[in-house]
């Protein structure tokens, strides 16, 4: 059975279509990556997902309960953590989770704050205000009081955005952990390397998902090629690229130059002379990178965007 | 286990309230502040009991009684005459313009019927535009009145017992039918500082936790709409009970105000009278997107509540139409059950209809208030 298992989900803000037919499977287990740009559409589906939002259309279960009407049941197995910190600020880091265990009626409340304060590794801290946290203590408080009662799925909704590189590798060390212990997760991020620690990602884009699956599928079923140059006075043979046919994407990475476009054969011969014009640049073939997949997929959106506006 | 409602979850919504009551500077200061402070304003008003009132004499004769009256009036310190009106019109001008609060018209044959043993009348204007000006200068009058007239008639003792019986002084409130007196102050007082400050607070406590995005992660644990009201509206009735508190000890120590009926059923009927503020907060607060608009629509309900409930101006002065308008407030209700208990003495049967009306509006703002949660952030 499928933790997750929605199909042809919709919602509408007034006339603005903001998830549109999204369809989402995630196993037991799994670690589900949900990418997009702002305003594409994850938080709302992950609402609608945890019984906060309830679809236009479209149908689904969670943990086999039905997402329109068993949204109760949905809450007690879920732990959400939303985007934005929502935990009480003018409450202390103890009564923050002292509140959340009564809530979910654990029982003896102070054993499970205690052992919850001690994994955190906050116990000297706390007595101080959660307003006080900085972003990185903030976000594993809000982690730790979403996994205090122990639930089958999370749904974490941009945990890391705005956490240190450190902070971020902890915290994802810590979801596998949860991971391998049974939990399914679902978390929506922004960051590319994130979405490679990912067993499967999905992406969205107006509402739209585009693809689904592991980073390899994804990134094969983009059809993109990819070349990589290399030499001197890189800057001028990316100028001279740009807007040529079947160039789709010309990006510096470090010393190197990705040349990237969806037809093989016109990205050849846009490429084909570039060796002879520009002494010691060589071209090789190279790897599509997810980042190459997202960036296509976004700029390829904004043209349906326009289409649609002009339509 | 998987009970709709839950007393360990309205348990942890109640702490958690209080916590955060207490941590809030706001919350206190309007808790103690906010009462004390109308207290003390509304008190100097009702203090101020003024003497040496501007008065005009319309005297029709210059007999021994009339000097007898004039002087006792005097004597008073509440009248100062400082007109000698030769005509009852002349009088009226000057009362219409604000020169004087008071007429004292007091007729020619009034001797002439005090001799006779035949009910003498003397007539008392008062400008009861500031009524509780007036108020102190008019309670005191007839016990003088009469005194003054048996000092005067001195032997004539048989007339004397005549006139004590049968002297009227008539009293004349102009501008202003009902006549608000001191007393009809704090009394209501009370019901408008409970309903400024339960309403509005329990009104933003809602609004705050949509707009610090902290409704979010309640509505995504498991609390129900029922729990999450009680959590609200439980917190704010011990802060309305405190208050009660404030002003019926602040009522008593710094006015004075007699308090003649049963404390129970005045506490009773407030405690029903703050369910029902506390409760249209709330519903309130489930129709305001802000505390900005929260605090819009408190104010919407507020004024027009302190204006035809009978607080600011005698129920009975205002027209029909505004009268009906005014039984829509509870405050309407709840002044005149305090009014009625603290001042009258009033058992629960005189005031059981008043009570019935404030728990219709508990009835319809929690149905409203329940109906109305978004259980969701659709
Ligand atoms: N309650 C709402 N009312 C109206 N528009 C909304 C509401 N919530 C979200 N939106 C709009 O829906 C779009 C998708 O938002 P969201 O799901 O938050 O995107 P993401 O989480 O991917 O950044 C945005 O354009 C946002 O402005
Ligand atoms: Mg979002």
């Amino acid at each position: 059975m499928n933790v997750i298992d929605v199909h042809g989900l919709v919602k509408r803000f007034g006339d603005k279509t903001v998830v549109d037919h999204v369809t989402m499977t995630v196993a037991e287990g799994e670690i589900v990556g949900f990418l997009g740009p702002n305003g594409s559409g994850k938080t709302t589906t992950i609402r609608i997902m945890c019984g906060l939002l309830t679809p236009d259309e479209g149908e689904g279960t969670v943990l086999g309960f039905n997402i329109r009407t068993d949204s109760l049941r949905i809450k007690r197995e879920v732990g959400y953590m939303t985007q934005k910190f929502s935990f009480y600020e003018d409450l202390t880091i103890g009564e923050n989770l002292e509140f959340v265990a009564r809530l979910y009626r654990l029982k003896p409340v102070s054993e499970h704050v205690a052992r919850t304060l001690e994994e955190l590794g906050l116990t000297s801290r706390r007595d101080q205000l959660a307003g006080t946290l900085s972003g990185g203590w903030k976000q594993r408080l809000a982690l730790a009081a979403c996994i205090m009662h122990k639930p089958k799925l999370l749904l974490l909704d941009e945990p890391t955005a705005g956490v240190d590189p450190k902070a971020r590798r902890e915290f994802w060390d810590e979801i596998h952990r949860l991971a391998s212990g049974g939990l399914t997760v679902l978390v929506s991020t922004h960051y590319m390397d994130e979405a490679e620690r990912c067993h499967r990602i999905g992406y969205i884009s107006y509402g739209k998902m585009l693809a689904s699956g592991t980073v390899e599928e994804v990134v094969r079923n983009a059809g993109l090629t990819t070349f990589v140059l290399q030499g001197p006075r890189l800057d001028r043979v990316a100028d001279a690229l740009q807007g040529s046919p079947g160039v789709d994407q010309v990006a510096p990475f470090g010393a190197t130059l990705h040349v990237v476009g969806s037809d093989k054969k016109k990205l050849e011969a846009a490429l084909a002379d570039v060796e002879k014009e520009h002494k010691g640049v060589t071209v090789n073939p190279g790897e599509t990178s997810l980042e190459d997949v997202f960036i296509q997929f976004m700029s390829g959106s904004k043209d349906n965007m326009a289409k649609d506006s002009k339509g | 286990m998987n009970a709709v409602f839950s007393f360990a979850r309205l348990g942890a919504l109640l702490i958690k309230e209080f916590i955060q009551m207490r941590r809030d500077r706001i919350t206190f200061a309007m808790m103690l502040g906010v009462p004390l402070m109308q207290l003390v304003l509304f008190g100097f008003a009702i203090n101020s009991d003024p003497k040496s009132l501007p008065t005009a004499l319309v005297a029709m004769s210059n007999d021994q009684y009339t000097r007898a009256m004039v002087s006792a009036l005097q004597m008073t310190g509440y009248y100062r005459f400082d007109y000698v009106a030769q005509s009852e019109a002349e009088a009226e001008a000057l009362m219409a313009k604000g020169a004087v609060s008071f007429v004292v018209t007091i007729p020619a044959d009034f001797a002439q019927r005090v001799e006779r043993g035949d009910s003498p009348q003397i007539l008392i204007e008062a400008d009861a535009t500031d009524p509780s000006a007036a108020s102190g200068a008019i309670s005191t009058l007839s016990k003088v009145a009469s005194q003054a007239l048996l000092r005067a008639q001195g032997m004539q003792a048989a007339a004397a017992e005549n006139a004590k019986e049968q002297l009227q002084v008539i009293v004349h409130q102009r501008y202003n039918p009902e006549g608000i007196s001191q007393y009809n102050i704090v009394p209501g007082l009370l019901g408008v500082i409970l309903q400024m400050t339960m309403v509005m607070m329990t009104a933003m406590a809602l609004t705050r936790e949509t707009e610090r995005g902290t409704m979010e992660n309640l509505l995504a644990m498991p609390s129900s709409p029922a729990e999450i009201m009680l959590g609200k509206v439980l917190p704010f009735l011990v802060v309305g009970a405190v208050q009660v508190a404030v002003v019926l000890v602040a009522a008593k120590l710094l006015f004075g105000i007699p308090f003649v009926g049963s404390l129970t059923l005045l506490l009773s009927s407030v405690l029903v009278f703050v369910l029902s503020l506390v409760l249209l907060g709330y519903t309130i607060s489930t129709m305001a997107r802000s505390q900005m608009q929260a605090m819009q629509l408190t104010f919407f309900f507020f004024l027009p509540s302190l204006l035809l409930s009978g607080f600011m101006f005698p129920y009975r002065g205002m027209p029909g139409w505004a009268q009906v308008l005014g039984e829509i407030f509870p405050l309407t209700h709840f002044l005149r059950i305090t009014r009625a208990v603290m001042l009258k003495g009033a058992d629960f049967n005189a005031v059981a209809a008043e009570i019935g009306w404030l728990l219709v509006f508990v009835a319809v703002f929690a149905g409203t208030a329940l109906l109305r949660f978004r259980r969701t952030l659709d």
